[in-house]
Order: structure tokens, then sequence, then C-alpha cells
């Protein structure tokens, strides 16, 4: 029985096995002389696990006497956490290898940060959940503070350990009054308990956990920390907050809000539409005053965990599949624009203001063209796929009878449009400033025209992803 | 009296009187020695319950780790306890109302104690006559391997976290290298030179 378990769970127990076994070599050997070499090879372990678990993974198998689901839905999470993973992996190699940053340690907590994801998305109990949330968040927590020399690394990372801390509270309080009126921390469970008039303590559960949930999201109004955060930590860094863990803990949210609390929709759809709308107005009009692109992107990306949020709040199969498939395109456009942004640097310096991208265009005009098409996207402007992403999330909540979500969310999605734009504005019209340096890493260009180019081409048919999420969303929704 | 009784009021009493003497010894030292006195006698009305594993936890946790602890921060630090006294007694008032309705909220939830519906049929059931420490082994190294396996990997990241972030190696310190030192070779360390009066080298 155990062996039939540890068969479902085998990439998790790779991945740590393998963050182990680094940990080990790195420590014996030439410690951080061997950190270009396992961030190279624990990104090509994180593609490899992907496409293991796309090929391998068949139905829906449960281990540990329901604790862990390995179903379509974790799958699709899991290879879109891993690809993302890997990808902000190789882009941070050469610019913290510069900057003395590249320690041994870093792919290997990125690595474990990993495993909690994986755990996370395939959680199918209370205490499983937590663990995984655990691992990925003390992770992370770690990371963000690498450039310890800093004061604002430092206080990056002080403050999200203590608010994440905050947060895993209010889960962990959330988490006892669920388990407290329905007796059981298994999902299974919970859903039967709330199968007939849900008792007062369980709304309160309900409740508190979504709380938590929003922390980990950075969704509005529980978004605080996120600017600080993402300013603070190093940009390679950053990049990876705006991708893998945000799909996690999208994934996590939707996950318990369906397999335990599936039988109230009407109870917690109010609130994750409330979540959802004020994330993207909060996104859309603090953003506007921003000077620094790292702030920028914290204020966008809590902008688009509103419309993520969206999907959600429809509380159908439909509104879980136009979640995925906005989750998958939104950290496609994060990893090409924060391609670019690694690349913003003067004297070897990196620069985050935004000032200095000012006739950009002049200088790099494939570069400025590639960040122009992923800047419309992000927007959601219509020939790029960024705006399948938000087409779907709105016909979902139209179709969930949220028609005032949706036109909240077009309202929102037309004041947000405007920062994005104005980068534009400044690439293309502005005044000549200081110029940013010309080289750019090979891999980094690479990243940046993949994506501006996946933005362009997959207006045919998206890849084919909108297939591969129902049948994700449908597993999880039934 | 039976046995089982005498026993449970030698340690109720000597847990009372434990925690009492922590708060009004006045030396710190013989306050954490109290202390130690009111967790062991916990310990022993854990036994009594045949709550033997808790009883251990106890005694290793608080008694050997936290206990001792208190004692050497007691020790190591400078804290004038004598002052802390007499600010405490100056809100002593405040104390013990904030104790007595803190017991009257206590009272007021345990005495409405009860389940909630349905929950009778979920929670598990007792485990019959399997002994605490081998129930506890079966839910922790069977049943819940994968969140105790977790917890270790959480462990792990915490410890490379501290690690991460303190660990310095410094460069502009000598250190001593005790083998070349050992290996170090007189003829090639020092070199006799023979100076002629009047000039230099």
């Amino acid at each position: 029985m155990i062996g039939a378990d540890i068969q479902i769970l085998m990439p998790e127990i790779l991945l740590a096995v393998y963050a182990m076994g680094a940990l080990m070599a790195a420590v014996y050997t030439t410690k951080d002389g061997m950190a270009p070499l396992l961030t190279w090879a624990t990104s090509g372990l994180f593609v490899l696990l992907a496409v293991w678990i796309g090929i391998n993974g068949q139905g829906t198998n449960i281990a540990f006497g329901g604790m862990f689901v390995d179903d379509g839905f974790s799958r699709f999470a899991k290879i879109v956490i891993l690809l993302s993973a890997a990808a902000v992996l190789l882009m941070s190699e050469s610019y913290m290898q510069r900057r003395g940053l590249l320690r041994f340690e870093y792919p290997i907590l990125i690595a474990l940060a990993v495993v909690g994801m994986m755990v996370m998305v395939s959680a199918g109990d209370l205490m499983a959940l937590y663990m995984g949330l655990e691992l990925q968040s003390l992770a992370l927590y770690v990371v963000a503070s690498l450039r310890r020399d800093s004061v604002k690394s430092t206080e990056a990372g002080l403050k999200y350990f203590v608010l994440g801390a905050l947060s895993s509270g209010l889960l962990l309080y959330g988490a006892s009054l669920t388990y407290g009126f329905a007796g059981t921390t298994l999902f299974a469970g919970i859903i039967e308990a709330t199968a007939n008039e849900p008792s007062l303590g369980l709304l309160f559960g309900l409740v508190f956990l979504i709380a938590g949930f929003a922390f980990k999201v950075s969704a509005a109004p529980f978004h605080m920390w996120t600017p600080d955060v993402y300013e603070g930590s190093p940009t390679p860094v950053t990049a990876f907050f705006a991708t893998a863990p945000k799909v996690a803990a999208m994934a996590l949210f939707a996950r318990v809000v369906h397999d335990a609390f599936g039988g109230i929709v009407g109870d917690w759809q109010q609130i994750v539409a409330f979540l959802s709308v004020v994330s993207m107005f909060l996104g859309a009009i603090a953003a506007i005053g921003q000077k620094d692109i790292k702030r920028l992107m914290a204020y966008s990306s809590i902008a688009h965990m509103g419309f993520a949020l969206m999907g959600l709040a429809a509380g159908t199969a439909f509104g879980v599949q136009a979640m995925l498939i906005y989750m998958a395109i939104y950290v496609t456009m994060n990893i090409g624009t924060f391609a670019f942004i690694l690349a913003m640097e003067r004297d070897g310096r990196p620069v985050t203001n935004i000032d200095s991208l000012k006739m950009y265009s002049k200088r790099q005009p494939l570069r400025a063209l590639a960040m122009l098409v992923l800047l419309f996207s992000l927007a959601g402007v219509p020939p790029m796929v960024g705006f399948f992403g938000k087409f779907y999330v709105l016909r979902a909540a139209y179709d969930g009878g949220l028609a005032w979500l949706a036109v909240a969310g077009v309202i929102a999605s037309v004041i947000g449009a405007f920062y994005y734009i104005r980068i534009v504005y400044f690439m293309y019209f502005g005044e000549e400033g200081e110029a940013l340096d010309g080289k750019m890493n090979p891999v980094l260009w690479t990243f940046l025209m993949g994506s501006a180019a996946v933005m362009l081409i997959g207006v045919v048919n998206l890849f084919g992803i909108e297939p591969i999420a129902a049948a994700a969303a449908a597993t999880l929704v039934n | 009296m039976t046995v089982f009784a005498f026993t449970f009021y030698l340690f109720a009493v000597s847990t009372i009187a434990g925690g009492l003497m922590t708060v009004v010894s006045r030396n710190p030292v013989h306050s954490v020695l109290w202390l130690i006195l009111a967790f062991l006698s916990s310990a022993g009305l854990f036994v009594t319950l045949g709550a033997e594993f808790v009883a251990m936890l106890l005694i290793i946790v608080y008694v050997g780790a936290v206990a001792v602890l208190f004692l050497f921060v007691v020790m190591m630090l400078d804290v004038d306890f004598a002052e802390l006294k007499a600010e405490m007694t100056k809100y002593l008032p405040l104390a013990l109302l904030i104790g007595v309705v803190i017991l009257m909220q206590l009272a007021l939830a345990l005495g409405v104690w009860g389940f909630a519906d349905g929950v009778e049929g979920r929670i598990a059931a007792p485990t019959g006559d399997l002994d605490n420490t081998r129930a506890l082994g079966l839910l922790i190294y069977d049943k819940y391997i994968l969140l105790f396996q977790l917890s270790g990997l959480i462990l792990l990241v915490a410890m490379i976290g501290a690690i991460v972030l303190t660990l310095r190696h410094r460069v502009d310190i000598k250190r001593q290298n005790v083998l070349s030192q050992m290996y170090r070779d007189p003829a090639k360390a020092m070199e006799l030179k023979d100076v002629k009066p009047g000039q230099g080298l």
C-alpha cells in the first residue's frame, strides 16, 4: 500500500531527494563554485519532471488516505509551476552571478519551494495543505532576503516573513475552526459536513481560510506586502515570486473552495467576487503613480490576481478553466517582462526606474517592440494573447451570473491599460534621457523574444491549452 | 483513601505549590527550580491519567530544554528582578481582575461544551487497548508519514535559511592554521644573514 502511495508521489520525492543530494554535493565540494551547474541542473530537472508528469499522468490517483490527490487539475498546475520555475532559474543565473548573489543554496531553496508548491496543489487535506504552504513560504522568505547586505532586501524578507506568518495564523485559525465543526481535516469529509446547511462555525472557518489564501495570492485587501517585497528582493527572485508561487496559491485556492466547500458555492462566491473586484481596481489605480518598474509589476500582479479570482468567483467548471488559462498566460507574459527588466542596467548596475526607458526604441528597436507586445498583452489589448485570458474570465463571470463583476473587470482593465501604455509611450515618444546599456544576455533575449512571440502566435489556438485546461477543470469541479 | 487518590492529591498539591512558589519566590533561580517542580508534578498527573507519552514529552521538552534554558537566561542576563517585582505589585489589582474574568469565561465556555451536529460520526475512534506511545507511533510514522516527512523538509529549509542568511566567511581576520604551523619548515622560514659592520642589507 505504501509502495503505491510512493509511486504516486514520485515526482515530489525525486525533487526533494535531488535537493538534499545537491546540498550535500555542494557543501562537500566547491560550495558556491557549484552554483551555476546546480542552477542549470535544477531547471533541467524541473523540465524533465514537467514532461514526465505530462506524459505519465493518468486519471485521478489518491495517496495516503486522501491527503494527496494527483488528478488532471493538479498535474496542469504542476506543469505550469515547474516550467515557469525552470525559466526563472535559467534567467537568474547570469544576473545573480554578476552581482555575487549566486550562492549554491539558491537553486536548492527554489527546488524545495517547488516541492512545497507541488504538495500544495495536490493537497487533499488541511494538514497536507498547510505543510506544503509552509515549505514553499519558508523557502521564499529566505530567497527574498538573499541580498543580505542590502537594507531593502532584508526589509523585504522580514516584511514577507512577518506578514506571511500572520497570514499562516489566519489560515490555521480557519483550518482549526473547519476541523472543529466538520470533525475531519480531509476535504472529502468537509464537503460531507457542508452538505446540509453548514454551521456558522464552518462558515467562519471558510472565511479565515480564504483570508489566508488571499494573502498568499496577494489579492487586495491583503496585498500590502507585495510592493515592498517585489521592490526589495533581488530582481530574479521577484520574477520567481510573480510566477510559480502565484500559480500554486491560486490552484490551492481553487482546490479548497471546490473540493472542500464545493457544496456551498453561494457562500464563498461573494467573498471571492469581493476580493476580485477590490484587487482589480486597487491594482489598476495604485500602479499609476509608480516610478519603479518592480513596484509597478507588483501592482500589476495584484490586478491580474483579481482577474484570475474573477474566473474562480464564477464557481463553475468553466470558471476554473478560465482561471487556469489566465494563470498560464499570465506566467508566460511575466517571464518575458522580467527577462526585459533583468536586462535593464546602466554601467553594469541594475536600473529599475521607468524614466530610464525614455526613447528606448531608438537604440533597441527589436527589444522595445517585444516589450510593447508584452505590455499590450498584459493590458489585454485585443490582438495579443493576454486579451484572450481576460476574455475567458469575463465570459466565465458573465455565464456564472456575475455580470456586474464582468463589467467592473472591463472598467478596471481600461484603467489599468493606462500605466502599461505609459511605458510604451516612454519607449517610443518620450524625451531622450540617459541611455541604458545595450548588452543583453542571450538567455534573457531568448525568453523575451520567445514570450513575445507566444503572445502573437498564440492567437491562433492558444497552443491547444484550452481543451487541456477544460479537462483539468472538469476533474476538479463535478 | 485509595493509592490513586493519594497520588493525585500528592501531585496536585505539589503542582500548585510549585506554581505558587515560582511566582512569589524572591530569588529568580529559585523560581525556575520551583517551575521545574511544577512541570515534574504535572508530568506525574499525566501518568495518573494514563497519558504516559505526554508525561515523557513534558519532562524531556519542558524540564530538559525549556526550564534549563530559562535557568541559563536568568543566570546570564543582568536583570534587576526586584525592580520588576515592584512594578508587578503596582498592577496587581488589574491582574487579579483579568484573572477572574478569564476564570469566568472558562467556566462559561466549558459549561456549554458540546459537539456540532454530525461530528460524532466523523471524529476518530478511541484506540482501544493500544497504549499511547504505540498509537501515536502508528499515526505519525504510518498514517501521517507524508506530513512527518514534509515537516522534516520544512526544518531542513529553516536550517538552510538560517545558514544562508547569517553565515559569513570573513577574509579580513587571521585564523590559526594548526597544520600549516606544524608543517612549517625552519630552514625555509628563517634565513641567517651575516651583516658586516657599517653596511646594511
